[in-house]
């Protein structure tokens, strides 16, 4: 038993010894990162600092590494520390909530509870049908797939720590209040009356409480693992994009059309991005093009809010538990509460 | 043994049931894998993340896609 118990604390400490170095790594690789591409492309390759190919070069290879690494550690660290909570959870701390901060708490929840929008509809009935209040599950839903990992470590790797805390900041807001108004409207009526009536049977299994270190850390790099192999195709082609835009792009291409001066900017932005679907990694391509040629930054943060938390698909999937009425209901105030949002982008930056 | 994949149809609940059927296999157990898509059965089973495993009525496995190892173990320790 001894000798057991001691294989179990050196398995742990190789563990822990691995987790360290792989930090160490990451953090040494992201420091060095531009010194190095400095050296390999201006050096190496001979291009010249300051000429078209070589910044596009050196900003493609720089972007693609620096990317990569923050989110692949942002990715693993979120999904181990969201290994601790769970759906179950969330709904439970919800369930006693009244409108305000509860729509407060599901916004804040919605970000760290791991949710997948596939999700969305048995998500949905487990919530209302366990009585929590419709306008506080609607912030869950809203907040979930617009504040996530992806999209913020990317804003954070392409415009700065800055835009990514007014993106997060204005997405929580827009969830906590149309969630709220969507609430204080006393929709109930215009959800499917199978949702009130589903019994909730069996016991609801525990989905990651209980699991060892090594476990969470598995499902850590399991996670980065699926979700790179998801995005990177979007991704190679939106540095490429970005870095083209870097050595070519005329500076004022869409300042006229679609710059601060325009007031219709930002409602058509958002209305532009309901039909699209992206996630937050396939728009960014976008994004980055659209703010380097001059759309101002609100009307560009607008447009992203508006195609990854307002999306067709999800519509149609939502369309089997919420009424035409409340869709439309529901689609107008969010989309609302992204215009305000993106022209408060647009006076605050 | 009843079988059940609950989910909607999306890449996680095609790869949970393309898993089972594999371990299945692996173990020489034959069983049907039923695939349940109705939302408001999904829901009736207290399944709030898809896909998930349902033996004999009871939830096993939810909101993630095990292995085929770790689904053989589990399948191989319920009842007939």
């Amino acid at each position: 038993m001894i000798s057991l118990g001691r294989q179990r604390q050196d398995a742990s400490t190789r563990l822990w010894a691995s987790v360290a170095a792989a930090v160490v790594g990451w953090v040494a690789v992201l420091a060095i990162n531009d010194r190095v591409w400095d050296r390999v492309v201006f050096g190496l390759f001979g291009l010249s600092e300051g000429t078209r190919w070589g910044e596009a070069v050196h900003f493609f290879v720089f972007d693609t590494t620096k990317i990569l690494l923050l989110l692949a550690g942002i990715i693993f660290a979120v999904t181990v520390l969201r290994s601790f909570v769970t759906l179950e959870r969330t709904r439970a701390i919800l369930g006693g909530r009244r409108q305000g901060v509860g729509n407060v708490a599901a916004a804040g929840l919605g970000v760290v509870t791991p949710f997948c929008s596939c999700s969305a509809v048995p998500a949905f009935i487990g919530f209302v049908a366990a009585g929590v209040p419709l306008g506080v599950t609607l912030s869950f839903l809203i907040a979930s797939p617009m504040v996530n990992e992806v999209a913020v470590v990317m804003l954070l790797g392409l415009f700065g720590w800055r835009i990514a805390l007014l993106y997060i900041g204005f997405g929580l807001l827009v969830a906590v209040l149309a969630g709220y108004l969507l609430g204080r409207l006393r929709l109930e009526r215009w959800v499917e009356p199978f949702v009130f009536e589903t019994a909730l049977r069996g016991r609801p299994v525990a989905l990651s409480s209980g699991l060892a270190w090594q476990e969470r850390l598995a499902l850590g790099r399991q996670e980065v693992r699926t979700i790179l192999r998801k995005i990177w195709p979007y991704l190679l082609v939106g540095i490429g994009v970005g870095a083209v835009v870097h050595g070519w792009a005329p500076e004022d291409l869409f300042t006229r059309l679609a710059g601060s001066g325009n007031p219709l900017a930002v409602p058509a932005a958002v209305v532009l991005g309901i039909p699209l679907y992206s996630n937050a990694a396939g728009i960014m391509p976008l994004v980055e093009a659209l703010s380097a040629k001059g759309v101002a930054m609100g009307t560009v943060l607008a447009f992203m809010m508006s195609v990854v938390a307002l999306s067709l698909p999800e519509m149609i999937l939502l369309r089997r538990v919420l009424k035409p009425k409340l869709l439309a209901t529901f689609t107008a105030v969010v989309g609302t509460g992204i215009v305000a949002a993106g022209f408060l982008f647009n006076v605050v930056i | 043994m009843e079988i059940k994949v609950l989910g909607s149809g999306c890449a996680n609940c095609l790869a949970l049931e393309e898993r089972t059927t594999r371990a299945l296999g692996m173990l020489g157990m034959d069983a049907e894998v039923a695939k349940v898509t109705d939302f408001a059965e999904i829901a009736g089973y207290g399944v709030m993340s898809t896909p998930a495993l349902v033996l004999n009525d009871e939830v096993v496995v939810m909101g993630r896609v095990p292995t085929v190892e770790e689904l053989q173990a589990i399948l191989g320790a319920s009842p007939a």
